[in-house]
């Protein structure tokens, strides 16, 4: 088949052309970072003369983002291991075993998944107080962890749900409990639905912003975007410093987007706003 | 999932109880309580650390309703529903049709491109937008200064004018893209034969798109809708680490106002009135989102 070059050209033109508008931004400010503070005068899409990695390092140790980044990978590896974990069990409940009170029960967890964050970011404040933990890791975990079980048990639910029941039977006749059925049986097949909730809460906990500027106080148990949105604060216009420190925050999640890209966009599409 | 009772002879009934209840706990601690506990602090008068909390019935919200700062915070927050709603659909529904069903080579690159503002934490895209939009070395007004358009090189954040525009285009920026892959990832569904009968019935590019792209899309299109309907409404990130609702009011949003009464001003209760209407706000948005995409399912398969 001829490949029709007529036909294609204005498309690769017109697509090309909103893609430089998203990439653009992004480049001026992954340039910059490796750029003196005269140079980024010099202009907005000038290169670097040397790709120094200078900013970085200063923005790892006098900015404090080797911390920020430890509490941001120790924060968003409980919520994404805790939650996915809750997430599974109870998304076995619901679409695999009795449950009485399933039809309130479901609406119940969905409400959860709709609610903004502004919604109890009071109480929540209250509560961790209460428990004495403001100013502990705990206080951005466990708050996550209780928002991310809804969406992450909607969405396996839905897969157990979709698995076929001859599977299940099988494994029970075969002399299976319910736990072994779920831990051998189905989990192994779960794989693409588990990755993509692995990589969804990931994104969502490592960004979140709202509950980590609130509910830690102390300045060594801020995540990255706390991190970086006090940085901007103290730094406004040394732009080659922040861009440093902006890259660090959004590597993580660009690089798992791009390895996981099907995963992403497949939970995405389906619906998985996050409330 | 309605009539099939999923027990084996001789299991307890309660079994999904067990499985259930450590998410139940958390969930209802960490965010069902607190949700009701909002609710109810909306009906108080509290400063959020005295024992002094007096109970004041709807006051609370009364003076929400007459509170012009309110006013101007849902406005605002309607501007960026269109900023971050409708300019991107229409972006992305025009891209779509544009590329149609034929597929095209390397169509995967772009995509990953276009759907990468989706992935980066809203402080990050604030820092790129503040540099972007600086008044004396941003690229933007390089740029403009370059082509001679000097007089244009205005403080777009700081201008009472230019702000909330400037802000919202943010959202556009960030919401295109998803936009346009949900409905391509759409327009899959939609037969070729009906576009076939539709050119041979003389039908040009524009009719079809009106009569079989955008009916076609409908679910799609619902989904797009709410989805970046709440993103508007719930919008805080961003105007924290543009504007922070400057200058004056003129980029102030409900989230954002909720923050400032609760930790600023220490008026909770007043807060907790703001955060419960936006709450109730988003939520019949939110079922409006899952009707429809149940509508949709049942119409796919």
């Amino acid at each position: 088949m001829k490949f029709p070059w007529k036909n294609l050209l204005p498309r690769y033109l017109i697509l090309t052309v909103f893609m430089l508008v998203v990439l653009i931004p992004i480049w001026g400010m992954f340039t910059s970072a490796f750029k003196t503070s005269t140079e980024v005068m010099g202009g907005p899409f000038s290169l670097p003369s040397n790709w120094s990695l200078e900013n970085f390092e200063q923005a790892w140790q006098v900015g404090r983002f080797n911390i920020f980044f430890k509490n941001s990978v120790i924060v968003a590896t409980a919520v994404v291991v805790s939650s996915v974990f809750l997430s599974t069990l109870s998304g076995y409940a619901f679409g695999s075993l009795p449950l009485p009170g399933k039809n309130w029960l479901y609406p119940l967890i969905l409400i959860g998944y709709m609610v903004p964050f502004e919604a109890v970011i009071i109480p929540l404040y209250n509560l961790l107080d209460k428990f004495g933990i403001t100013d502990t890791l705990w206080a951005l975990i466990l708050p996550q962890v209780g928002l991310s079980v809804s969406f992450g048990t909607m969405w396996m639910s839905s897969f157990f749900e979709n698995t076929p029941k001859e599977l299940t039977d099988a494994a029970t006749i075969d002399g299976c409990s319910r736990w072994q059925t779920l831990w051998y049986i189905l989990w192994p097949i779960a794989k693409p639905a588990v990755t993509t909730l692995v990589v969804l809460i990931f994104m969502w906990t490592w960004n979140e912003f709202l509950l980590a500027l609130v509910l830690v106080q102390n300045e060594t148990l801020r995540t990255l975007p706390v991190g970086l949105a006090f940085f901007q604060g103290k730094y406004t216009a040394n732009i080659p410093l922040m861009a440093a420190g902006a890259i660090i925050v959004a590597l993580p999640t660009i690089l798992i987007y791009v390895l996981f890209q099907r995963f992403f966009i497949r939970g995405m599409l389906g619906g998985a706003v996050k409330g | 999932m309605a009539n099939v009772t999923n027990k084996y002879p001789g299991e307890s009934r309660w079994k999904g109880w067990w499985y259930l209840l450590p998410t139940l706990l958390v969930y209802l601690l960490f965010t069902f309580l607190p949700i009701l506990e909002t609710i109810r602090t909306s009906f108080y008068q509290w400063d959020g650390f005295s024992q002094n909390k007096v109970w004041i019935g709807l006051s609370n919200y009364a003076e929400l309703f007459s509170d012009p700062k309110f006013h101007n915070a849902l406005r605002n927050n309607l501007v960026f529903v269109i900023f971050y709603s409708i300019i991107p659909i229409l972006i992305g529904l025009f891209l779509a049709s544009l590329l149609s069903r034929r597929p095209i080579p390397g169509f995967a690159f772009f995509r990953t491109a276009l759907f990468l503002p989706q992935v980066i934490s809203m402080v990050v895209v604030g820092v790129i937008w503040r540099w972007m939009f600086n008044p004396t070395f941003g690229p933007i007004n390089s740029v403009l200064r370059l082509v001679g358009l000097k007089q244009l090189a205005i403080s777009w954040l700081g201008d009472f004018t230019w702000a909330l525009p400037s802000v919202g285009s943010i959202g556009t920026w960030v919401q295109y893209g998803f936009c346009m892959v949900l409905f391509l990832a759409g327009m899959q569904h939609i037969q070729d034969e009906s576009y076939e009968a539709a050119s041979l019935d003389g039908a040009g590019a524009f009719k079809q798109f009106i009569h079989i792209t955008v009916p076609g899309l409908r679910a799609e299109i619902a989904v797009a809708l709410v989805t970046t309907i709440i993103a508007a409404l719930r919008v805080f990130d961003l105007v924290y680490t543009t504007t922070r609702g400057g200058p004056g009011e003129s980029t102030m949003v409900t989230g954002f106002l909720i923050y400032r009464a609760a930790f600023t001003t220490n008026r909770i209760g007043y807060a907790a009135a703001i955060a419960t209407v936006l709450t109730l706000v988003i939520l019949i948005i939110s079922m409006l989102i899952r009707h429809f995409q149940q509508r949709g399912n049942e119409e796919n398969t």
